[in-house]
């Protein structure tokens, strides 16, 4: 069975299959990545295009790592926001990027459905690298990589997600993956925070952080967008650590066994506290690490012959 | 696939090439090559291409350490990545892991295969080697040889010469697969 | 001169319903009954089979002339209007220049004119350039001819100052028209906040967004006396509450657009920017309760919104698509839809569509009665057609409905007595 679609857009519309298809595809990278030569010629000849709207290192980065591994070509495009103003859309910029026989574009965007729509106007595979609010499935997939490589069961496993999950797609990623691989969902937070609705989408709110984590097996703590702040949706940082931020004392109300994880950079002290930041440190290098390796699979799948 | 077509009970479109005597028997014939070609096993190691190659590999460590006392390191190697049609086909084959878990840097690495056609097989196994190290030598053994190389690739030790023709399509049926081992031609349907 | 349309079967809500003629001249009705004689020297149109209606009246387009003449101008919005049978506009000012004063106002209405199709009636800013600050010249605006006042798109979102605009339209009597929506409560939102935004990770306009102000200017109506009139309502709240200050006497008349009574916010799914308008496509729930709202009379006004862009503009990505959708050639299959879902009767759906709108501004129009205007709309009832954007008159081709399989098709327009549109090759 291989990967049967065009592009990667979300983990709402992958079967069970197919997610865990990926994360098989990632375990042989992952092999590949620990060589002394790290990288192996699949995707020689093929272009692949990060099409970064947002600024983004840590995602981009880990995809032109991915892709030259694969021996692909690698253009960075990073279209500086007064050519769009200028009233040039995506599907125009996209379609230029295309004409230099662009076989995969990974695309990074501020609005939700950009992949969508440019998945919909070009032939080449579309990878979404996080559109707005509404998915990031490659960061999902390497979340779900690291909770399998930790040993743990998908199904009756109890995740907690932590934060701003109405401005999050992390969050809807792995909500999507989540409760289709057969885990309890926990969306923890204020109400300011969760997106209408979501509980239909098959996870539980929690507005008592201690309540949310009482016996998880994950906690995995969203970014707090510091910028956010004066926006109503909580009155202080000071005030969202102490009722949403990770304490060591939090850790223990969740399985013994549990783990934390972060997608990344930590704002110290306000989502974490900074002992239990430093404790965690390496989950979160291991899903640097398997970023890569989830991010070559995706590649490796996406690249079928147009 | 039915399983009248492809399990044990029609064998119609079959015709035997080795049976499992056959095989046992070129098998402990290859495993006394290897040793006697290098003087003992002391600096070898095997490397099966998955599928077939692996459990025919698996079977040769067993007769080698009969044979010598000693069992060699053993390994696992999916080519896929390195396949030279992998841009042109339309949908991905599925990837295995490569297990290799010791070193090969300076080993005589044999790189073991059921059957031998056109070599690319071999060439993309020979790449996917070094890109794991620096190997002192590599051999190839194959359990059948059918000629139409494509390239200037050939084999140490085999099993059975098979002249073939292009079309014929040949099995190496093995018990780890869940079969009666034997080599057969598989006559395509009429 | 003088024009008969003979056999039709002719619906002049609450005047004349059945099998007649429609006797026209000199731009004017001049009899409607059995068996007319035809006038010396006469045309008569044969119009046994199909209905014969009041010109619609569509109190909510926008025609985008002055400024954006890429999407839609008065003659082409003109022509679209006929070509869906309706033969009275009513254009919202947000133009460039706002319709603010009496230069712009008298330009409409000159264009409109010049394009000879439909009557365009212009609808005055309550505001200076509808930035909700001071108080545009509106007793200028009505002198020059414009029909309503309204600040469209952009809400007088100050109470203080959509009081005085009330206060002051009183001295006019013109009705003060508001699209209710809280700008803080919706801001940046690009669709029905629900499941649907959720999933889609859109960011939401909630259905109370328009609630609460529905609830202020029913309050306001209230308290002023003025002549209200609700656009595009499109929530189950709206509705509630449109429907208890009516019972209370309160002069407030409303619309729908067929959009909000056919779609539901599922059509966004997909990130279709047809499927993005503003008000948004609510919820199931919602087109029920605008369905009940137009069945029980709560909704007077079926009108379109009529919202013309240019196909760049909606090959944006979603959120940075503008709102909105264009419906004059799609609305009298819509509406005629309802119908045949069993909510309304023709009669009533003609109403919504003629009699109705020209009440709530006031307009001397939608209706067949004797010495009226004559604007006529023959419709054969049964024929059904694909929606082609491609063959729209509009300009702009912005319609989720592309493709549909309809029934109801205009098969002539008539405008102060002249055919003004006829369908066929």
């Amino acid at each position: 069975m291989g990967l049967k679609r065009k592009d990667l857009l979300g983990l709402a519309s992958l079967s069970t299959d197919e997610i865990k298809l990926i994360l098989d595809t990632a375990d042989s990278f992952k092999e590949v990545t620990g060589r002394e030569i790290k990288k192996v010629p699949a995707l020689r000849g093929k272009t692949v295009v990060n099409l970064f709207f947002e600024p983004s290192t840590r995602t981009r980065t880990s995809f032109e790592l991915a892709a030259k591994r694969l021996s692909a070509d690698v253009i960075n495009f990073s279209p500086s926001t007064s050519s769009v103003v200028k009233g040039e859309t995506l599907l125009d910029t996209a379609r230029n990027i295309e004409a230099m026989q662009a076989d995969i574009i990974v695309l990074r965007h501020s609005s939700a459905g950009a992949a969508d729509t440019l998945a919909r106007g070009v032939k080449s595979s579309v990878i979404n690298a996080g559109d707005g609010w509404h998915e990031h499935p490659t960061q999902a997939l390497l979340d779900l990589y690291t909770i399998r490589q930790r040993g743990l069961e998908f199904k009756g496993l109890r995740v907690a997600v932590v934060g701003d999950v109405a401005h999050s797609r992390v969050a809807r990623s792995n909500l999507y993956a989540l409760t289709k691989l057969g885990a309890e969902v926990r969306l923890v937070g204020p109400a300011t925070m969760m997106p209408s609705g979501v509980e239909r989408l098959g996870a539980t709110v929690y507005h008592d952080m201690d309540e949310g984590l009482r016996g998880v097996h994950v906690i995995m703590m969203l970014r707090l967008q510091l910028e956010r702040q004066g926006r109503a949706l909580f009155p202080t940082i000071r005030e969202y650590a102490r009722l949403y931020g990770l304490t060591a004392e939090r850790v223990e109300l969740a399985d013994p066994g549990a783990i934390v994880m972060h997608p990344g950079p930590i704002n110290r002290g306000v989502e974490i506290a900074p002992d239990v930041a430093d404790s965690l440190s390496s989950v979160i290098l291991d899903q640097v690490a398997n970023g890569v390796a989830v991010r070559m699979g995706v590649l490796y799948l996406m690249s079928e012959a147009g | 696939m039915s399983e009248m077509r492809d399990g044990k009970a029609d064998r119609s479109n079959e015709k035997l090439i080795m049976d499992a005597g056959d095989i046992t028997r070129a098998l402990t014939r290859i495993a006394h090559e290897i040793v006697e070609r290098n003087k003992g096993v002391k600096n070898v190691a095997l490397i099966g291409i998955r599928t077939g190659g692996v459990h025919l590999a698996h079977r040769l460590i067993e007769r080698i350490q009969t044979i010598e006392g000693v069992r060699v390191p053993i390994g696992e190697l999916d080519i896929t990545l390195y396949r030279d049609d992998l841009a042109l086909r339309k949908n991905q084959p599925v990837l295995r892991k490569t297990s290799v878990p010791f070193d090969i840097a300076g080993k005589v690495v044999v790189l073991v295969d059921d059957v031998l056609f056109t070599g690319r097989t071999i060439r993309a196994a020979m790449d996917g080697l070094m890109d794991l190290g620096r190997p002192e030598e590599i051999q190839l053994a194959v359990l059948v040889d059918r000629g139409h190389r494509q390239l200037p690739i050939k084999a140490n030790y085999i099993g059975k010469n098979l002249p073939t023709s292009r079309e014929e399509k040949v099995r190496v049926l093995l018990e780890e697969l869940g079969e009666d081992d034997r080599v057969v031609i598989v006559k395509s349907p009429a | 001169m003088a024009l008969l349309i003979k056999g039709g079967e002719v619906i002049d809500p609450g005047r004349y319903v059945g099998v007649g003629d429609v006797l026209i001249n000199g731009g004017k009705i001049t009899a409607v009954g059995r068996d007319l004689p035809v006038p010396p020297g006469g045309d008569v149109l044969d119009a046994r089979g199909l209905l014969v209606l009041p010109g619609f009246v569509d109190l909510h387009v926008h025609f985008r002339e002055p400024g954006f003449e890429y999407k839609e101008t008065i003659q082409s919005g003109s022509a679209s209007a006929v070509a869906g049978g309706f033969t009275t506009v009513c254009c919202m000012p947000n133009t460039n220049p706002v319709n603010d004063n009496q230069a712009v106002t008298e330009f409409i209405i000159e264009r409109g004119r010049e394009a000879g199709l439909a009557n365009v009636l212009p609808i005055g800013a309550i505001t200076k350039r509808s930035e909700g600050k001071e108080l545009a010249e509106i007793g200028d605006l009505h002198r020059s001819g414009c029909v309503a006042i309204s600040d469209d798109g952009k809400p007088v979102m100050n109470s203080l100052v959509m009081r005085r605009a009330m206060e002051y339209a009183l001295a006019f009597d013109l009705t003060v028209v508001d699209h209710c929506e809280d700008l803080n409560l919706a801001e940046g939102g690009c669709m029905n906040e629900g499941l649907v935004s959720t999933e889609l990770g859109l960011p939401g306009i909630p259905a109370a967004a328009e609630d609460v102000m529905v609830a202020r200017n029913l309050l306001l109506s209230e308290l002023t006396g003025a002549r209200l009139h609700l656009a595009h309502i499109s929530t189950a709240g709206s509705v509630r509450m449109v429907r208890e200050a009516k019972a209370r006497g309160i002069r407030v008349t409303a619309e729908a657009c067929p959009h909000h009574f056919t779609l539901t916010e599922t059509m966004v799914h997909g990130y279709n920017t047809h499927a993005k308008m503003n008000p948004p496509l609510r919820t199931g729930e919602d087109v029920r309760a605008i369905k009940e709202g137009l069945r029980d009379g709560t909704i007077d006004v079926i009108a379109t919104d009529h919202a013309p862009h240019a196909a760049q503009e909606k090959q944006q990505d979603f959120t940075e698509a503008p709102f909105g959708i264009v419906g004059l050639e799609t609305a009298l299959p819509l509406t005629l839809g309802l119908v045949d879902e069993g909510v309304l009767s023709l009669e009533q759906a003609v109403t919504k569509l003629t009699a109705a709108p020209a009440a709530a501004f006031g307009l001397r129009k939608g209706t067949l009665a004797v010495g009226a205007d004559a604007d006529v709309t023959i419709v054969d009832r049964h024929a059904q057609w694909e929606v082609d954007p491609s063959a729209f008159r509009s300009k702009s081709r912005n319609t989720p409905f592309a493709g549909w399989k309809v029934k109801g098709l205009v098969t002539t327009t008539i405008v102060g007595g002249r055919v003004a549109y006829r369908s066929g090759p």
